[in-house]
């Protein structure tokens, strides 16, 4: 009974951050399949019909590269930002940060202030350079003066990896989701997402993909902030009332107010801030996003947007968990059994949903339950787009073409390469039902902040950065991350079963990222070779570029 | 043709001016972000009871409360502030070095 609990609560949680409300026990869901949710369906399905005709009118509009990796640059700042905020707004945020206000309070809040304070960062030290660097993928920036073959290769590996572990969470989310809020089964779930996930990315590029990301962004806010008015409307729109009131209804009583235990060592708390912050700023399918804007000055405005819609959402997600204390909390009619304080229907990621059904009855619910689902839809074809790049752009056009591949050939092959994920996708997300993949999330981030992000950096501000370097330092990163979090209790205890952990943290940033830049600096210093030398001389011009934009792909400069 | 410019671009003493500020204002704001967000962290991790303060006497509302929410929006406004300068600054010195490197 306890293996199943806790394999279901792994599932759940793996779908986007949910890992993080695994920190805190009470949290821990388990899924069953519910009854039947038309309302959900049909809204899901009306979502599902508009995004299929807007991959319609996207694929009529797709001829280039550009077109197809960067959406030909045509996006303006505000509609990138909603698509960022889309990208980063998880269906995990929705259910896994209110449930963890729910149960822990101003901890939960602590995780989406955690969450949100890389995006001011990203926008002062990497946003104008990302857009003035790159052009399809970050290894056009990280392989810019280095050696295409070597450097590219090494991205695109990083990528690959943080994709596809990205991508079996999200299914396996998907899943356990779908039991729970449509009724439906399991595999039907990760089908459909599979087959959706596909269709937009192959025939509607990223034209298709920051569309659907943008509908969804407006439905997830929409629909979020409608829940929270409603609910505190109850409250007369008092705070203090509110809080009061939860207090008074919390099994934890007045330590809701206030930070708790979740955050109390130290190194964990620095750890996970590293990694969520730089991880972020590492992620291949949030960096292309910088890439679909015209210039600078776009790309500066889609952060302020996106900084705006994220902000704004966790504060909405924060007042719904606790308003969930008071009106779902002490209504039997969402507890098994109806014992308050017992096991709430559908497990513990729920009060967002019930919440939704308290204050606006099953249209509501059905309303929010299409949302989550879209949610899962259009990270994944984020997601699947930025792996397929990974593989036509930088693999096959860059690396085994050497730059020669004609436009439709690499085209051809990115929607090949989609393709074989959507495949990949459902397979690992169908094997891993009944795995624990809760590491899966941390090990995403771990990697992302530890082999992408200092290489990127790097690259972009540091003159002496060779090929050597950019290498080492990359794989130093990457392996690090990865044994550190096999080291850990989340995959040496849960998974393979031994009494303790190799390693007593979970979070390997503040370990693996250190460590990646101190390699990446110690071997290109050391590197006295020819190739070296010119690789620093030619770190000038692209500091030009990367300044002020001249020479940038679409840039109205030339 | 586009290294002579760079070139070009990179003995302009406008070039070395934009870089200098935009660099300074885009470090300060970041050094202001981090340095509230770690302090924020370490008064969570070292001395939570601090944050458990009542924001008046008999209130349930702790200082934590606007503490959190005063962060979410003083990073978000520390972008704008951001924008405004380099939109009425920065681009501007921006696209003038980059019309005399073309002259």
């Amino acid at each position: 009974m306890r293996r199943t609990i806790l394999k279901c609560a792994a599932a759940l949680v793996a779908s986007g951050w949910m890992e993080l409300a695994l920190a805190a026990p009470a949290v821990v869901a388990e899924t069953q399949k519910q009854p039947l949710n038309i309302h959900a369906i049909v809204m899901f399905f009306i979502f599902v019909s508009g995004t299929l005709g807007i991959t319609y009118w996207a694929a009529k509009r797709t001829k280039s590269a550009s077109d197809y990796y960067a959406a030909g640059g045509g996006i303006t700042g505000t509609q990138n930002g909603l698509a960022i905020a889309g990208d980063y707004m998880s269906a995990a945020t929705l259910l896994g940060l209110t449930s963890l206000v729910y149960a822990k309070g101003f901890d939960g809040f602590i995780y989406c202030i955690c969450f949100y304070v890389g995006w001011p960062v990203i926008l002062f030290l990497m946003a104008e350079r990302l857009r003035n660097l790159g052009k399809f993928t970050f290894a056009d920036i990280t392989s810019y003066r280095l050696d295409q073959t070597q450097v590219r290769t090494m991205a695109a590996v990083g990528s690959l990896t943080v994709v596809i572990f990205y991508l079996i969470a999200q299914m396996v989310g998907a899943g356990q989701l779908i039991k729970l809020l449509f009724g439906l089964e399991y595999w039907m779930a990760v089908v459909i997402v599979g087959v959706l996930m596909v269709i937009y990315v192959t025939f509607g590029g990223m034209i298709a993909t920051t569309w659907v990301q943008i509908i969804k962004a407006v439905l997830l806010l929409c629909g979020g902030t409608l829940v929270m008015l409603l609910a505190v409307s109850r409250f007369g729109f008092s705070f203090e009332t509110l809080a009061t009131k939860a207090v008074a209804a919390s099994p934890e009583g007045i330590k809701i107010m206030a930070p708790g235990t979740l955050l109390a060592d130290p190194v964990t708390a620095v750890s996970l801030s590293l990694g969520l912050m730089f991880g972020t700023a590492g992620l291949p399918h949030i960096l292309m996003r910088f890439f679909t804007v015209p210039d600078a000055k776009a790309a500066r405005k889609s952060v302020f947007v996106a900084t705006f819609c994220v902000g704004f959402f966790f504060c909405v997600v924060a007042l719904m968990g606790l308003a969930a204390i008071v009106i779902v909390g002490q209504d039997p009619a969402y507890f098994e059994g109806g014992k308050i304080g017992g096991k709430m229907i559908g497990g513990g990621n729920m009060p967002a949903m019930h919440l939704a059904q308290a204050v606006g009855g099953n249209l509501l619910l059905g309303f929010l339950a299409a949302v989550a689902f879209a949610t899962i839809l259009a990270v994944v074809s984020g997601l699947a787009l930025a792996g397929a790049t990974a593989i036509s752009h930088d693999i096959y056009a860059n690396v085994i073409k050497k730059g020669k591949a004609s436009e439709a050939d690499e085209v051809r092959v990115s929607k090949l390469a989609s393709l074989g994920l959507g495949v990949l996708a459902v397979l690992l997300g169908i094997v891993f039902e009944k795995q624990n993949i809760a590491f899966l999330v941390g090990l995403t981030f771990g990697i992302a902040a530890s082999c992408n992000f200092p290489v990127l950096i790097l690259s972009m501000y540091w003159k002496g950065l060779t090929t050597k370097g950019a290498v080492w330092g990359g794989i130093a990163g990457l392996v690090a991350a990865v044994a550190i979090v096999v080291c850990s209790k989340a995959v040496w205890v849960t998974v393979l079963g031994n009494p303790k952990p190799l390693f007593p943290y979970e979070q390997p940033a503040i370990f693996s990222m250190p460590l990646a830049f101190f390699v990446c600096w110690l071997v290109s210093t050391l590197d006295r070779s020819a190739r070296a030398a010119k690789e620093k001389l030619a770190f000038e011009d692209q500091y030009v570029r990367a300044q002020t934009g001249f020479g940038a792909t679409g840039a109205a400069a030339h | 043709m586009s290294t002579a410019v760079y070139e070009r671009i990179r003995r302009n003493p406008k070039f070395d001016e934009l870089v200098a500020r935009r660099s300074r204002f885009a470090w300060t704001l970041s050094a202001i972000v981090l340095g509230i967000y770690f302090t924020f962290i370490m008064v969570v991790a070292f001395n939570p009871k601090l944050l458990a303060t009542p924001i008046a006497s008999g209130a349930t509302t702790t200082v934590a409360i606007p503490i959190g929410v005063g962060m979410v929006l003083l990073f978000w406004l520390l972008t704008g502030v951001y924008i405004r300068r380099a939109n009425r600054d920065f681009d501007v010195l921006n696209s003038e070095i980059l019309k005399e490197a073309m002259k």
